[in-house]
């Protein structure tokens, strides 16, 4: 944390982490479905449901769905603006289990892509987002991060980070999430500057890739 | 170069050593952290300070009231009240009043705010250090000076208590801000690195083991008026540190203290609604 986190972030009231948190959250959600959403469901967890109404919870959310900052002040009119788009949305209540209080699960569908993204505001309009597509995942939405999912295989890590050090990035953390039911994996690589957009293509042509995102940061101006 | 663990006694250190203001010192731990040029970090700290701004005017000028009713609009009343003349003392001191519930009421009806450093406690770094500079015709460099000293307390504050009212209760939150803002205003008035200090104890002391009861869970009731709490507790320290006054206990000491009252305090009084003022029955028009 530093001096300009503690003053900041610019945002719209009233919560930083049931308002400024809570559309990082959709924003995430949204770059990593990557398309435009058609219908998202989303399960609020302890007191994102309790006290989220009164806070604007679920119309920072669905500001992020729209792309829309934490400072954006058309927040307070997302509602009206998401049902003029023709979004389909639901919001409901939903135990999550043992997570942090201030917790959402979304499941987003676009035309050809769907996602099931969980996440927690953790104070001050930080973020931490746990689970996609069922992995257990450990992401803050800080850098710039790369998503692929890909089976099991010997080489493929190697592969994907001289891709990454041929576009002179550096990588500033990398995990590997494996699904032992499935044999799958997903790679989840936070990179310190945002890539070009070949990336995808590139990393997307190598064999057996079953997904890759790129998701830029949900932190960027302020 | 810094130690993971930050005491505000580290930076006094640097700054009496280096014969410098806090907020060079703040500012190069800033450099080193975020890995962004000084320049930029300074002009990202002059566009937190105009929103601020813009927030003052905004709920002066226009009534805020929040979708729940709680809020309604008492900063612009506030000002109705200074405009006729009414001021209990200076309307400065009646402007940095108003301009703390301006920018809370702001935050609660979903305005653009800067959090400082948290939303609920959004009003009191703007009322006192933006109100003051205008007032005492502090040069624009020297008032986003005063905001890197307020942040780099907030820093310590962070680290080694918390800010957050869910943590540590509104002594974390409206309290912290306090202090931020004595810290500042005693930097931005000339004061040395030791007043900073001086500033910092006595602030968070007046405070120690303030609740967090927001009524019906929203930052409204009582949020918007502990901020004016915060704003005038932080002037009246800021000046008893300026005339020379020294706090027996070292800023550290007094902010180590404020985070174990806050694991101390029962669950009720950390923003939980269950506990304080939270609990008394709202009047039925609510
Ligand atoms: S009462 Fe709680 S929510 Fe309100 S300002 Fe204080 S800490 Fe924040």
């Amino acid at each position: 944390m530093g001096i300009l986190d503690v003053i900041g972030p610019i945002m719209v009231g009233p919560s930083s982490s049931h308002t400024a948190g809570a559309c990082r959250i959709g924003l995430f959600a949204k770059k990593l479905l990557g398309q435009r959403a058609i219908s998202a469901n989303f399960f609020l967890h302890g007191s994102f449901s309790a006290t989220g109404e009164g806070h604007g919870t679920p119309l920072a959310l669905l500001a992020g769905l729209m792309g829309w900052s934490p400072e954006d002040t058309r927040i307070q009119n997302a509602m009206k603006i998401a049902n003029k788009s023709g979004l389909d949305y639901k919001f409901s209540a939903q135990d999550l289990g043992n997570v942090h209080p201030n917790s959402v699960m979304i499941q987003l569908k676009g035309k050809s892509n769907k996602v099931e993204v969980c996440a927690s505001s953790i104070g001050g309009g930080q973020i931490s987002v746990w689970s996609i597509d069922g992995f257990a995942v450990e992401l803050n939405g800080e850098n710039p991060t790369l998503l692929v999912s890909c089976p099991d295989r010997r080489g493929l890590i190697a592969s994907i980070s001289s891709i990454i050090a041929e576009a002179q990035i550096s990588i500033a953390a990398m995990k590997v999430h494996r699904n032992i039911f499935t044999g799958k994996n997903m790679m989840t690589i936070e990179l310190d500057n945002m890539p070009p957009l070949s990336i995808i293509d590139s990393i997307n042509n190598l064999t057996n890739i079953d997904m890759v995102r790129l998701i830029s940061s949900v932190f960027s101006g302020t | 170069m810094f130690q993971e663990s930050t005491t505000f006694q580290m930076f006094l250190e640097q700054a009496n050593d280096w014969q410098v203001p806090l907020h060079n010192v703040f500012l190069d731990y800033e450099v080193t952290v975020s890995k962004r040029p000084r320049k930029v970090l300074w002009e990202m700290m002059r566009s937190r300070i105009d929103v601020m701004q813009t927030s003052i005017n905004e709920g002066l000028s226009k009534p805020q009231n929040s979708r729940s009713g709680l809020i309604r609009g008492d900063a612009n009343l506030m000002q109705g009240w200074i405009d006729s003349g009414h001021s209990l003392l200076d309307p400065l001191f009646s402007k940095i009043i108003a301009s703390a519930l301006a920018v809370a009421e702001v935050n609660a009806c979903m305005g653009r705010i800067v959090a400082a450093p948290t939303a609920g406690s959004c009003g009191v770094l703007p009322s006192v250090l933006i109100t003051l500079a205008h007032h005492k015709k502090i040069n624009e460099d020297e008032l986003i000076g005063a905001f890197f000293t307020a942040g780099g307390i907030g820093i310590v504050i962070e680290q080694r208590a918390s800010l957050s009212g869910a943590a540590g209760g509104c002594q974390a939150e409206v309290g912290s801000a306090s202090a931020m803002a004595a810290g500042g205003l005693v930097e931005m008035l000339g004061g040395s690195p030791d007043q900073v200090g001086h500033a910092i104890s006595f602030a968070l002391t007046n405070v120690m083991g303030l609740i967090c009861d927001p009524v019906l869970g929203l930052v409204e009731v009582p949020c918007a008026k502990r901020n004016v709490l915060g704003a005038v507790n932080a002037v009246a320290c800021a000046e008893m540190a300026l005339s020379g006054q020294k706090s027996i206990f070292s800023a550290d000491a007094i902010i180590e203290t404020m985070g174990k009252v806050g694991r101390k305090l029962p669950e009720e009084f950390r923003e939980t609604a269950k506990g304080g003022i939270a609990t008394i029955p709202l009047p039925d028009k609510f």
